[in-house]
């Protein structure tokens, strides 16, 4: 299969396209590759490598081997800020999921004014996480205060659900559209066959649509769960992590151990690359775990 | 016969509770905004005492949100609005041009490092910001690119994996023969890409542009971290700036700038939501 890829691939370039490509090479690679370097490749790399140091600044650095790494496991904040960011992610992925499921499935039924709604819903999705956690700060404390008595910077209980409210107000418009793409093509011909062989609506929607959309579930778990997991600016407005850092993010805690402590930076460095290791191994555990479940075509 | 019409005609009923259901929630959902709208007029102890309540005569005050908001803390809003503006325009269209170039690039020259730096894309997608975040904006500073003007090419480095990842796919399905036959006719590679390729791939353009458009708009840490905040801000930095920094936050002023960051986005998206949603769902599909 690859070679015959390859074979093809070769014999679509003539012998005077080829030597023009070379030609330009620079000028398509270029920009593009260095740009790359610098924005990502370096400071990735360079941030493993000072993972592995203890420093303040760039300019004095000592190697200290995994100490940086016991450091940051041994860090409460750090262990708290990782179940908080474990339990937001679980609660709002199925929240965001199921609701934009069931909105999306309503919205393909025809009914009246679909398109308007399905504009209403998607709209606080283009607005940034900075703004969205000023407005529901607002919003929430003005609630809180008056019938709770209290306050989110006071009550991390209060603070948790504010950030699970807030991300499926941002989230539910964007996860609906792409449910609703994926059930505008479930093939009509299964949902008739269906109904002939007299199945009911429930049991449809269980072996028919479901089944057939698994591509779509995927992709929205995905987003939904590596979004929650790595949320930093709703969570620095909306809370910044009070009360007592009970509502800080892995995000926001790294955030705070690179520039709101005076000591070794290399420990939020540590923490950066275990928060990386992790998030990659979410995603490839999640794509993969999905992905089986697809239907073949 | 009687049977379906008997089912039409509550399946009609049906739809008619769910469109009730949905338009009651459609205004719950645009709710939040209309409440900050509203107290983008009141002085900021009615904000904190009464949120939810019409101004009155006594805590109306007219546009006066505004005119503090947009000069609060020594520093314009506008030209935190200018700022913004122009890093997103920059920094899209540049990643826009040297993406699609270098996409085209890779998907047509099969050598081993056009995969290498294919791959290192995709995989540039997963990795978090706070991975790169202190590196990031040391490198930054030491190569002088801490200013609006030349942030973009961070933005290029950083916004790469996605934009490269979706022109690849598109390309990939553009024929060979348009482009061999442009090459007969003369056109060298860059000819072939400018005249060729790039309009064919218009829609790719616009959905590419859009999902960049909204992330680097929106971007809080990255501008933060990078650009000289003693002169340079962005309309996020600003917002976070009113309510975080200052000892006294003025809710009023910090409502009328929220909206005054809403307007433009709520317009734009009232005007070409059908371009954007697209845009954010082939992002979507192909991510």
């Amino acid at each position: 299969m690859s070679t015959k890829k390859r074979w093809t691939r070769e014999t679509n370039l003539t012998p005077s396209q080829r030597r023009s490509m070379r030609v330009f090479a620079p000028l398509f690679l270029l920009p593009t590759v260095a740009a790359f370097s610098i924005g990502f490749v370096w400071p990735f790399l360079q941030g493993i490598y000072l993972s592995f140091f203890r420093f303040k600044t760039l300019k004095f650095t000592t190697f200290v081997g995994f100490d940086n790494y016991a450091k940051a496991f041994a860090d409460e904040t750090f262990l708290r800020s990782f179940l908080f960011t474990v339990a937001f992610t679980v609660v709002s992925v199925v929240i965001i999921n199921l609701v934009a499921f069931f909105i999306a499935f309503a919205l393909t039924k025809g009914i009246r004014g679909s398109t308007v709604f399905r504009t209403v819903f998607f709209m606080p999705n283009l607005i940034g996480g900075i703004v969205l956690g000023y407005i529901w700060k607002m919003i929430l404390d003005g609630v809180i205060v008056r019938y709770l008595g209290s306050t989110l910077a006071l009550n991390a209980t209060y603070g948790f659900w504010g950030l699970v409210i807030l991300l499926c107000w941002q989230q539910i418009g964007y996860m609906m559209i792409i449910y609703i793409a994926g059930l505008q093509n479930v093939p009509t011909e299964y949902l008739e066959a269906a109904k002939i062989d007299g199945a009911g609506s429930l049991q449809i929607l269980r072996h028919i649509t479901l089944p057939c959309i698994m591509p779509s579930v995927t992709i929205c778990t995905f987003l939904t769960l590596t979004n929650s997991f790595k949320l930093f600016d709703q969570n620095l407005a909306l809370t910044g992590g009070a009360p007592f850092r009970q509502t800080e993010m892995l995000a926001l805690n790294i955030y705070q151990s690179f520039y709101n402590s005076v000591s070794n930076m290399g420990v939020g460095q540590a923490k950066a690359v275990i928060f990386f290791i992790t998030v990659v191994v979410i995603a490839l555990a999640q794509l993969y775990f999905t992905r089986s479940r697809e239907v073949q075509e | 016969m009687a049977d379906s019409s008997r089912l039409s005609r509550s399946t009609r009923t049906v739809n008619a509770i769910l469109t009730g259901f949905f338009t009651l929630l459609s205004i719950a959902w645009v709710l939040p905004i209309v409440i900050v709208l509203i107290n983008s007029f009141k002085d900021s102890s009615a904000i904190a005492l009464t949120p939810f309540e019409l101004p009155t005569a006594e805590t109306f005050v007219r546009f006066q949100n505004y005119i503090t908001g947009v000069n609060n803390g020594n520093y314009s809003f506008f030209l935190s609005a200018f700022y913004s503006l122009v890093i997103t325009v920059f920094s899209v269209a540049l990643i826009l041009l040297c993406t699609s170039m270098a996409a085209w690039y890779i998907d047509r020259v099969d050598s081993l490092f056009c995969k290498v730096v294919y791959y290192l894309c995709i995989f540039s997608m997963v990795v978090p910001f706070q991975m790169v975040m202190f590196t990031l904006s040391k490198t930054a500073d030491a190569l002088k690119l801490n200013t609006p003007w030349t942030i973009p090419i961070i933005y290029l480095g950083f916004g790469a994996g996605l934009a490269v990842f979706l022109f690849t796919g598109f390309v990939k399905s553009i024929p060979r023969e348009v482009e061999q036959a442009a090459n007969i006719d003369g056109c060298n590679a860059l000819q072939t890409f400018f005249l060729v390729d790039m309009p064919i791939m218009k829609s790719t353009y616009i959905s590419v542009a859009i999902l960049q458009i909204m992330w680097v708009w929106n971007d809080y840490l990255l501008p933060y971290l990078v650009l000289d905040r003693t002169r340079y801000m962005t309309i996020p930095i600003h917002i976070q700036f009113l309510q975080g920094s200052f000892g006294r936050v003025d809710y009023g002023a910090t409502m009328a700038m929220i909206m005054m960051c809403l307007l433009p986005i709520v317009l734009i998206y009232v005007i070409c939501q059908k371009h954007i949603i697209k845009g954010v769902l082939s992002g979507a599909v192909k991510g």
